[in-house]
């Protein structure tokens, strides 16, 4: 290593580290509002998921219309344009329903916002990809209980669901990284997580192939942690199973 | 068509037509009358689709041999492709235009060759390095989908091009390519949907596509839910759009369904 080469490695490790001045803690820090916005999204587009994806399949015509609606139009938007309509939506709503009740307006943290508005997002995705599963399921599962007169909450926790958790755990695999990465979006309308930590620590110090490869490794150690966790997951899901390769 | 008016359908259809006519009534759209904001959407929505085609045929001519060399190139060729694919998939598209174009944009001028070439008046734009960004994420995303795709073609048909004394190239060009891109048809219209959702995160760097004219539109006027309505109804509007034409292709090619 030439003495040039080990100034810049010194240096670079200086940056990435924990105490100012360098700039580790910012990153960290960043890391973890991205992790805490990607599964609380994740979360909350799985219970809009569930009852879209229930909806859609058992629902009365016009909640299967609503549903339709809701799926296209997420779908058909970049997500961008959703956070930015959703993000001023929302604050805008919630502050006009809190000055008529008589109360005053309210900061919505950061954070909740970016849930609510990515879960809004995951959730038509979550309901096309579960309302997939569910239809995979075999129809004769699903008739069996009800002649039984299995009640149908008892029957979707008891039979659907656990049924359909291997179907639709790729799809599902899919749209948690795709959750992990679109946090990222949230770094244009100024959230500080991961790629805004980034963009700041990189911007004040010029050290863009310091910190840009950093946090590229930190988002590829989620997904690949998630992929690996996600594997040995289905697994569990198709135990019982017949292996189809024979 | 009597199915698709049932008695709930129609009230749900005047109720959004009602939506629709109290948007467009009691809304301010008078900075739509004004032609320096017509001629930038118009721009804004030529660049987008540019940005869409233009990206979508270089990732895709890219996908091809990255693809193959997952599929079945040598350790030395698949390993650089499957790292390649992982990066691209595993870390936001946002990062990667960043990283592009402040990066790299602050990586050129100090270096003395690149500054005297032909190329620095280009390179000192925006559009390169955001060609360049969406090219890669399509290939990446592509690459993974052709592998897939390469696997796919039975073995006999490969075998039986060997069997005929065919080189290995003109198997590729005649046989395996076109049934691996007969495999990949039907996904690529979403894909290139795909696409055109990630286009407005070229707006951070500086692109003046649909996405920056109406946030221009919005800085301007003060007016905010307005323009993003009309962005929404632009991007709804392309995305059928990339639907109807993706259909017509499919249905152009020919299949045999045994």
């Amino acid at each position: 290593m030439s003495g040039v080469e080990a100034i810049a490695a010194a240096s670079a490790l200086d940056l990435l580290a924990l105490s100012p001045p360098g700039w580790g803690a910012t990153l960290l820090a960043g890391l973890g509002n991205s992790v805490i916005i990607a599964l609380g999204a994740y979360g909350l587009g799985f219970a809009i998921g569930l009852c879209g994806a229930f909806g859609k399949l058992y629902g009365g015509p016009i909640t299967r219309d609503l549903l339709a609606v809701y799926t296209t139009i997420v779908r058909a938007v970049p997500e961008l344009v959703l956070i930015l309509i959703l993000f001023y939506a929302f604050t805008g709503l919630l502050n006009q329903a809190l000055l008529s009740w008589g109360m005053d307006r309210v900061q919505i943290s950061p954070i909740i916002t970016g849930i609510v508005v990515l879960g809004v997002v995951q959730g038509a995705y979550q309901t096309e990809v579960l309302r997939g599963g569910i239809l995979a399921v075999p129809a004769g599962q699903i008739e069996a209980a009800r002649a039984m007169g299995m009640p149908s909450v008892t029957l979707a926790r008891r039979i659907t669901i656990p049924l359909m958790t291997a179907n639709a755990l790729p799809g599902m695999a899919n749209l948690w990284l795709n959750a992990t990465k679109d946090t990222a979006l949230l770094a244009v309308i100024g959230f500080s997580e991961l790629t805004k930590a980034t963009y700041q620590a990189s911007a004040t110090t010029k050290a863009f192939f310091v910190f840009y490869p950093a946090a590229m490794a930190l988002y590829l150690l989620i997904s690949l942690t998630s992929t690996f966790l996600i594997g040995r997951l289905e697994k569990w899901a198709r135990r019982g199973q017949r292996d189809v390769r024979g | 068509m009597k199915d698709f008016f049932k008695p709930h359908r129609i009230v749900l259809i005047l109720l959004a037509v009602a939506l629709v006519a109290w948007c467009a009534l009691s809304l301010n759209w008078t900075w739509l009358a004004n032609p320096k904001y017509q001629l930038l959407i118009v721009q804004g929505i030529w660049r987008t689709i540019w940005i869409v085609v233009v990206t979508m045929v270089i990732g895709m001519i890219l996908a091809v041999p990255i693809g193959l060399a997952q599929a079945a190139g040598p350790w030395y060729l698949s390993a650089p492709a499957r790292v390649f694919c992982t990066v691209i998939r595993g870390t936001p598209l946002l990062m990667q235009i960043w990283l592009l174009y402040y990066g790299l944009g602050s990586l050129f001028p100090s270096i003395p060759w690149i500054k005297q070439s032909d190329l620095w008046p280009y390179l000192r734009q925006a559009w390169p390095y955001a060609v360049v960004a969406l090219s890669l994420s399509v290939a990446g995303y592509e690459g993974e989908v052709m592998r897939g795709a390469f696997k796919g073609v039975p073995h006999g048909q490969l075998e039986a091009a060997k069997a005929m004394g065919m080189p290995p190239f003109t198997l590729l060009r005649r046989i395996w390519l076109p049934q691996a891109l007969q495999r990949v048809l039907p996904t690529l219209g979403g894909e290139t949907v795909s696409q055109l959702k990630s286009t407005p995160l070229v707006s951070t760097i500086t692109i003046m596509e649909i996405y920056a004219v109406t946030g221009r539109i919005r800085q301007d006027t003060f007016i905010i839910y307005e323009p993003l309505l009309l962005l929404a109804l632009v991007y709804m509007g392309l995305t059928g759009l990339i639907v109807l034409l993706f259909r017509w292709l499919e249905g152009r090619t020919p299949t045999r369904t045994a």
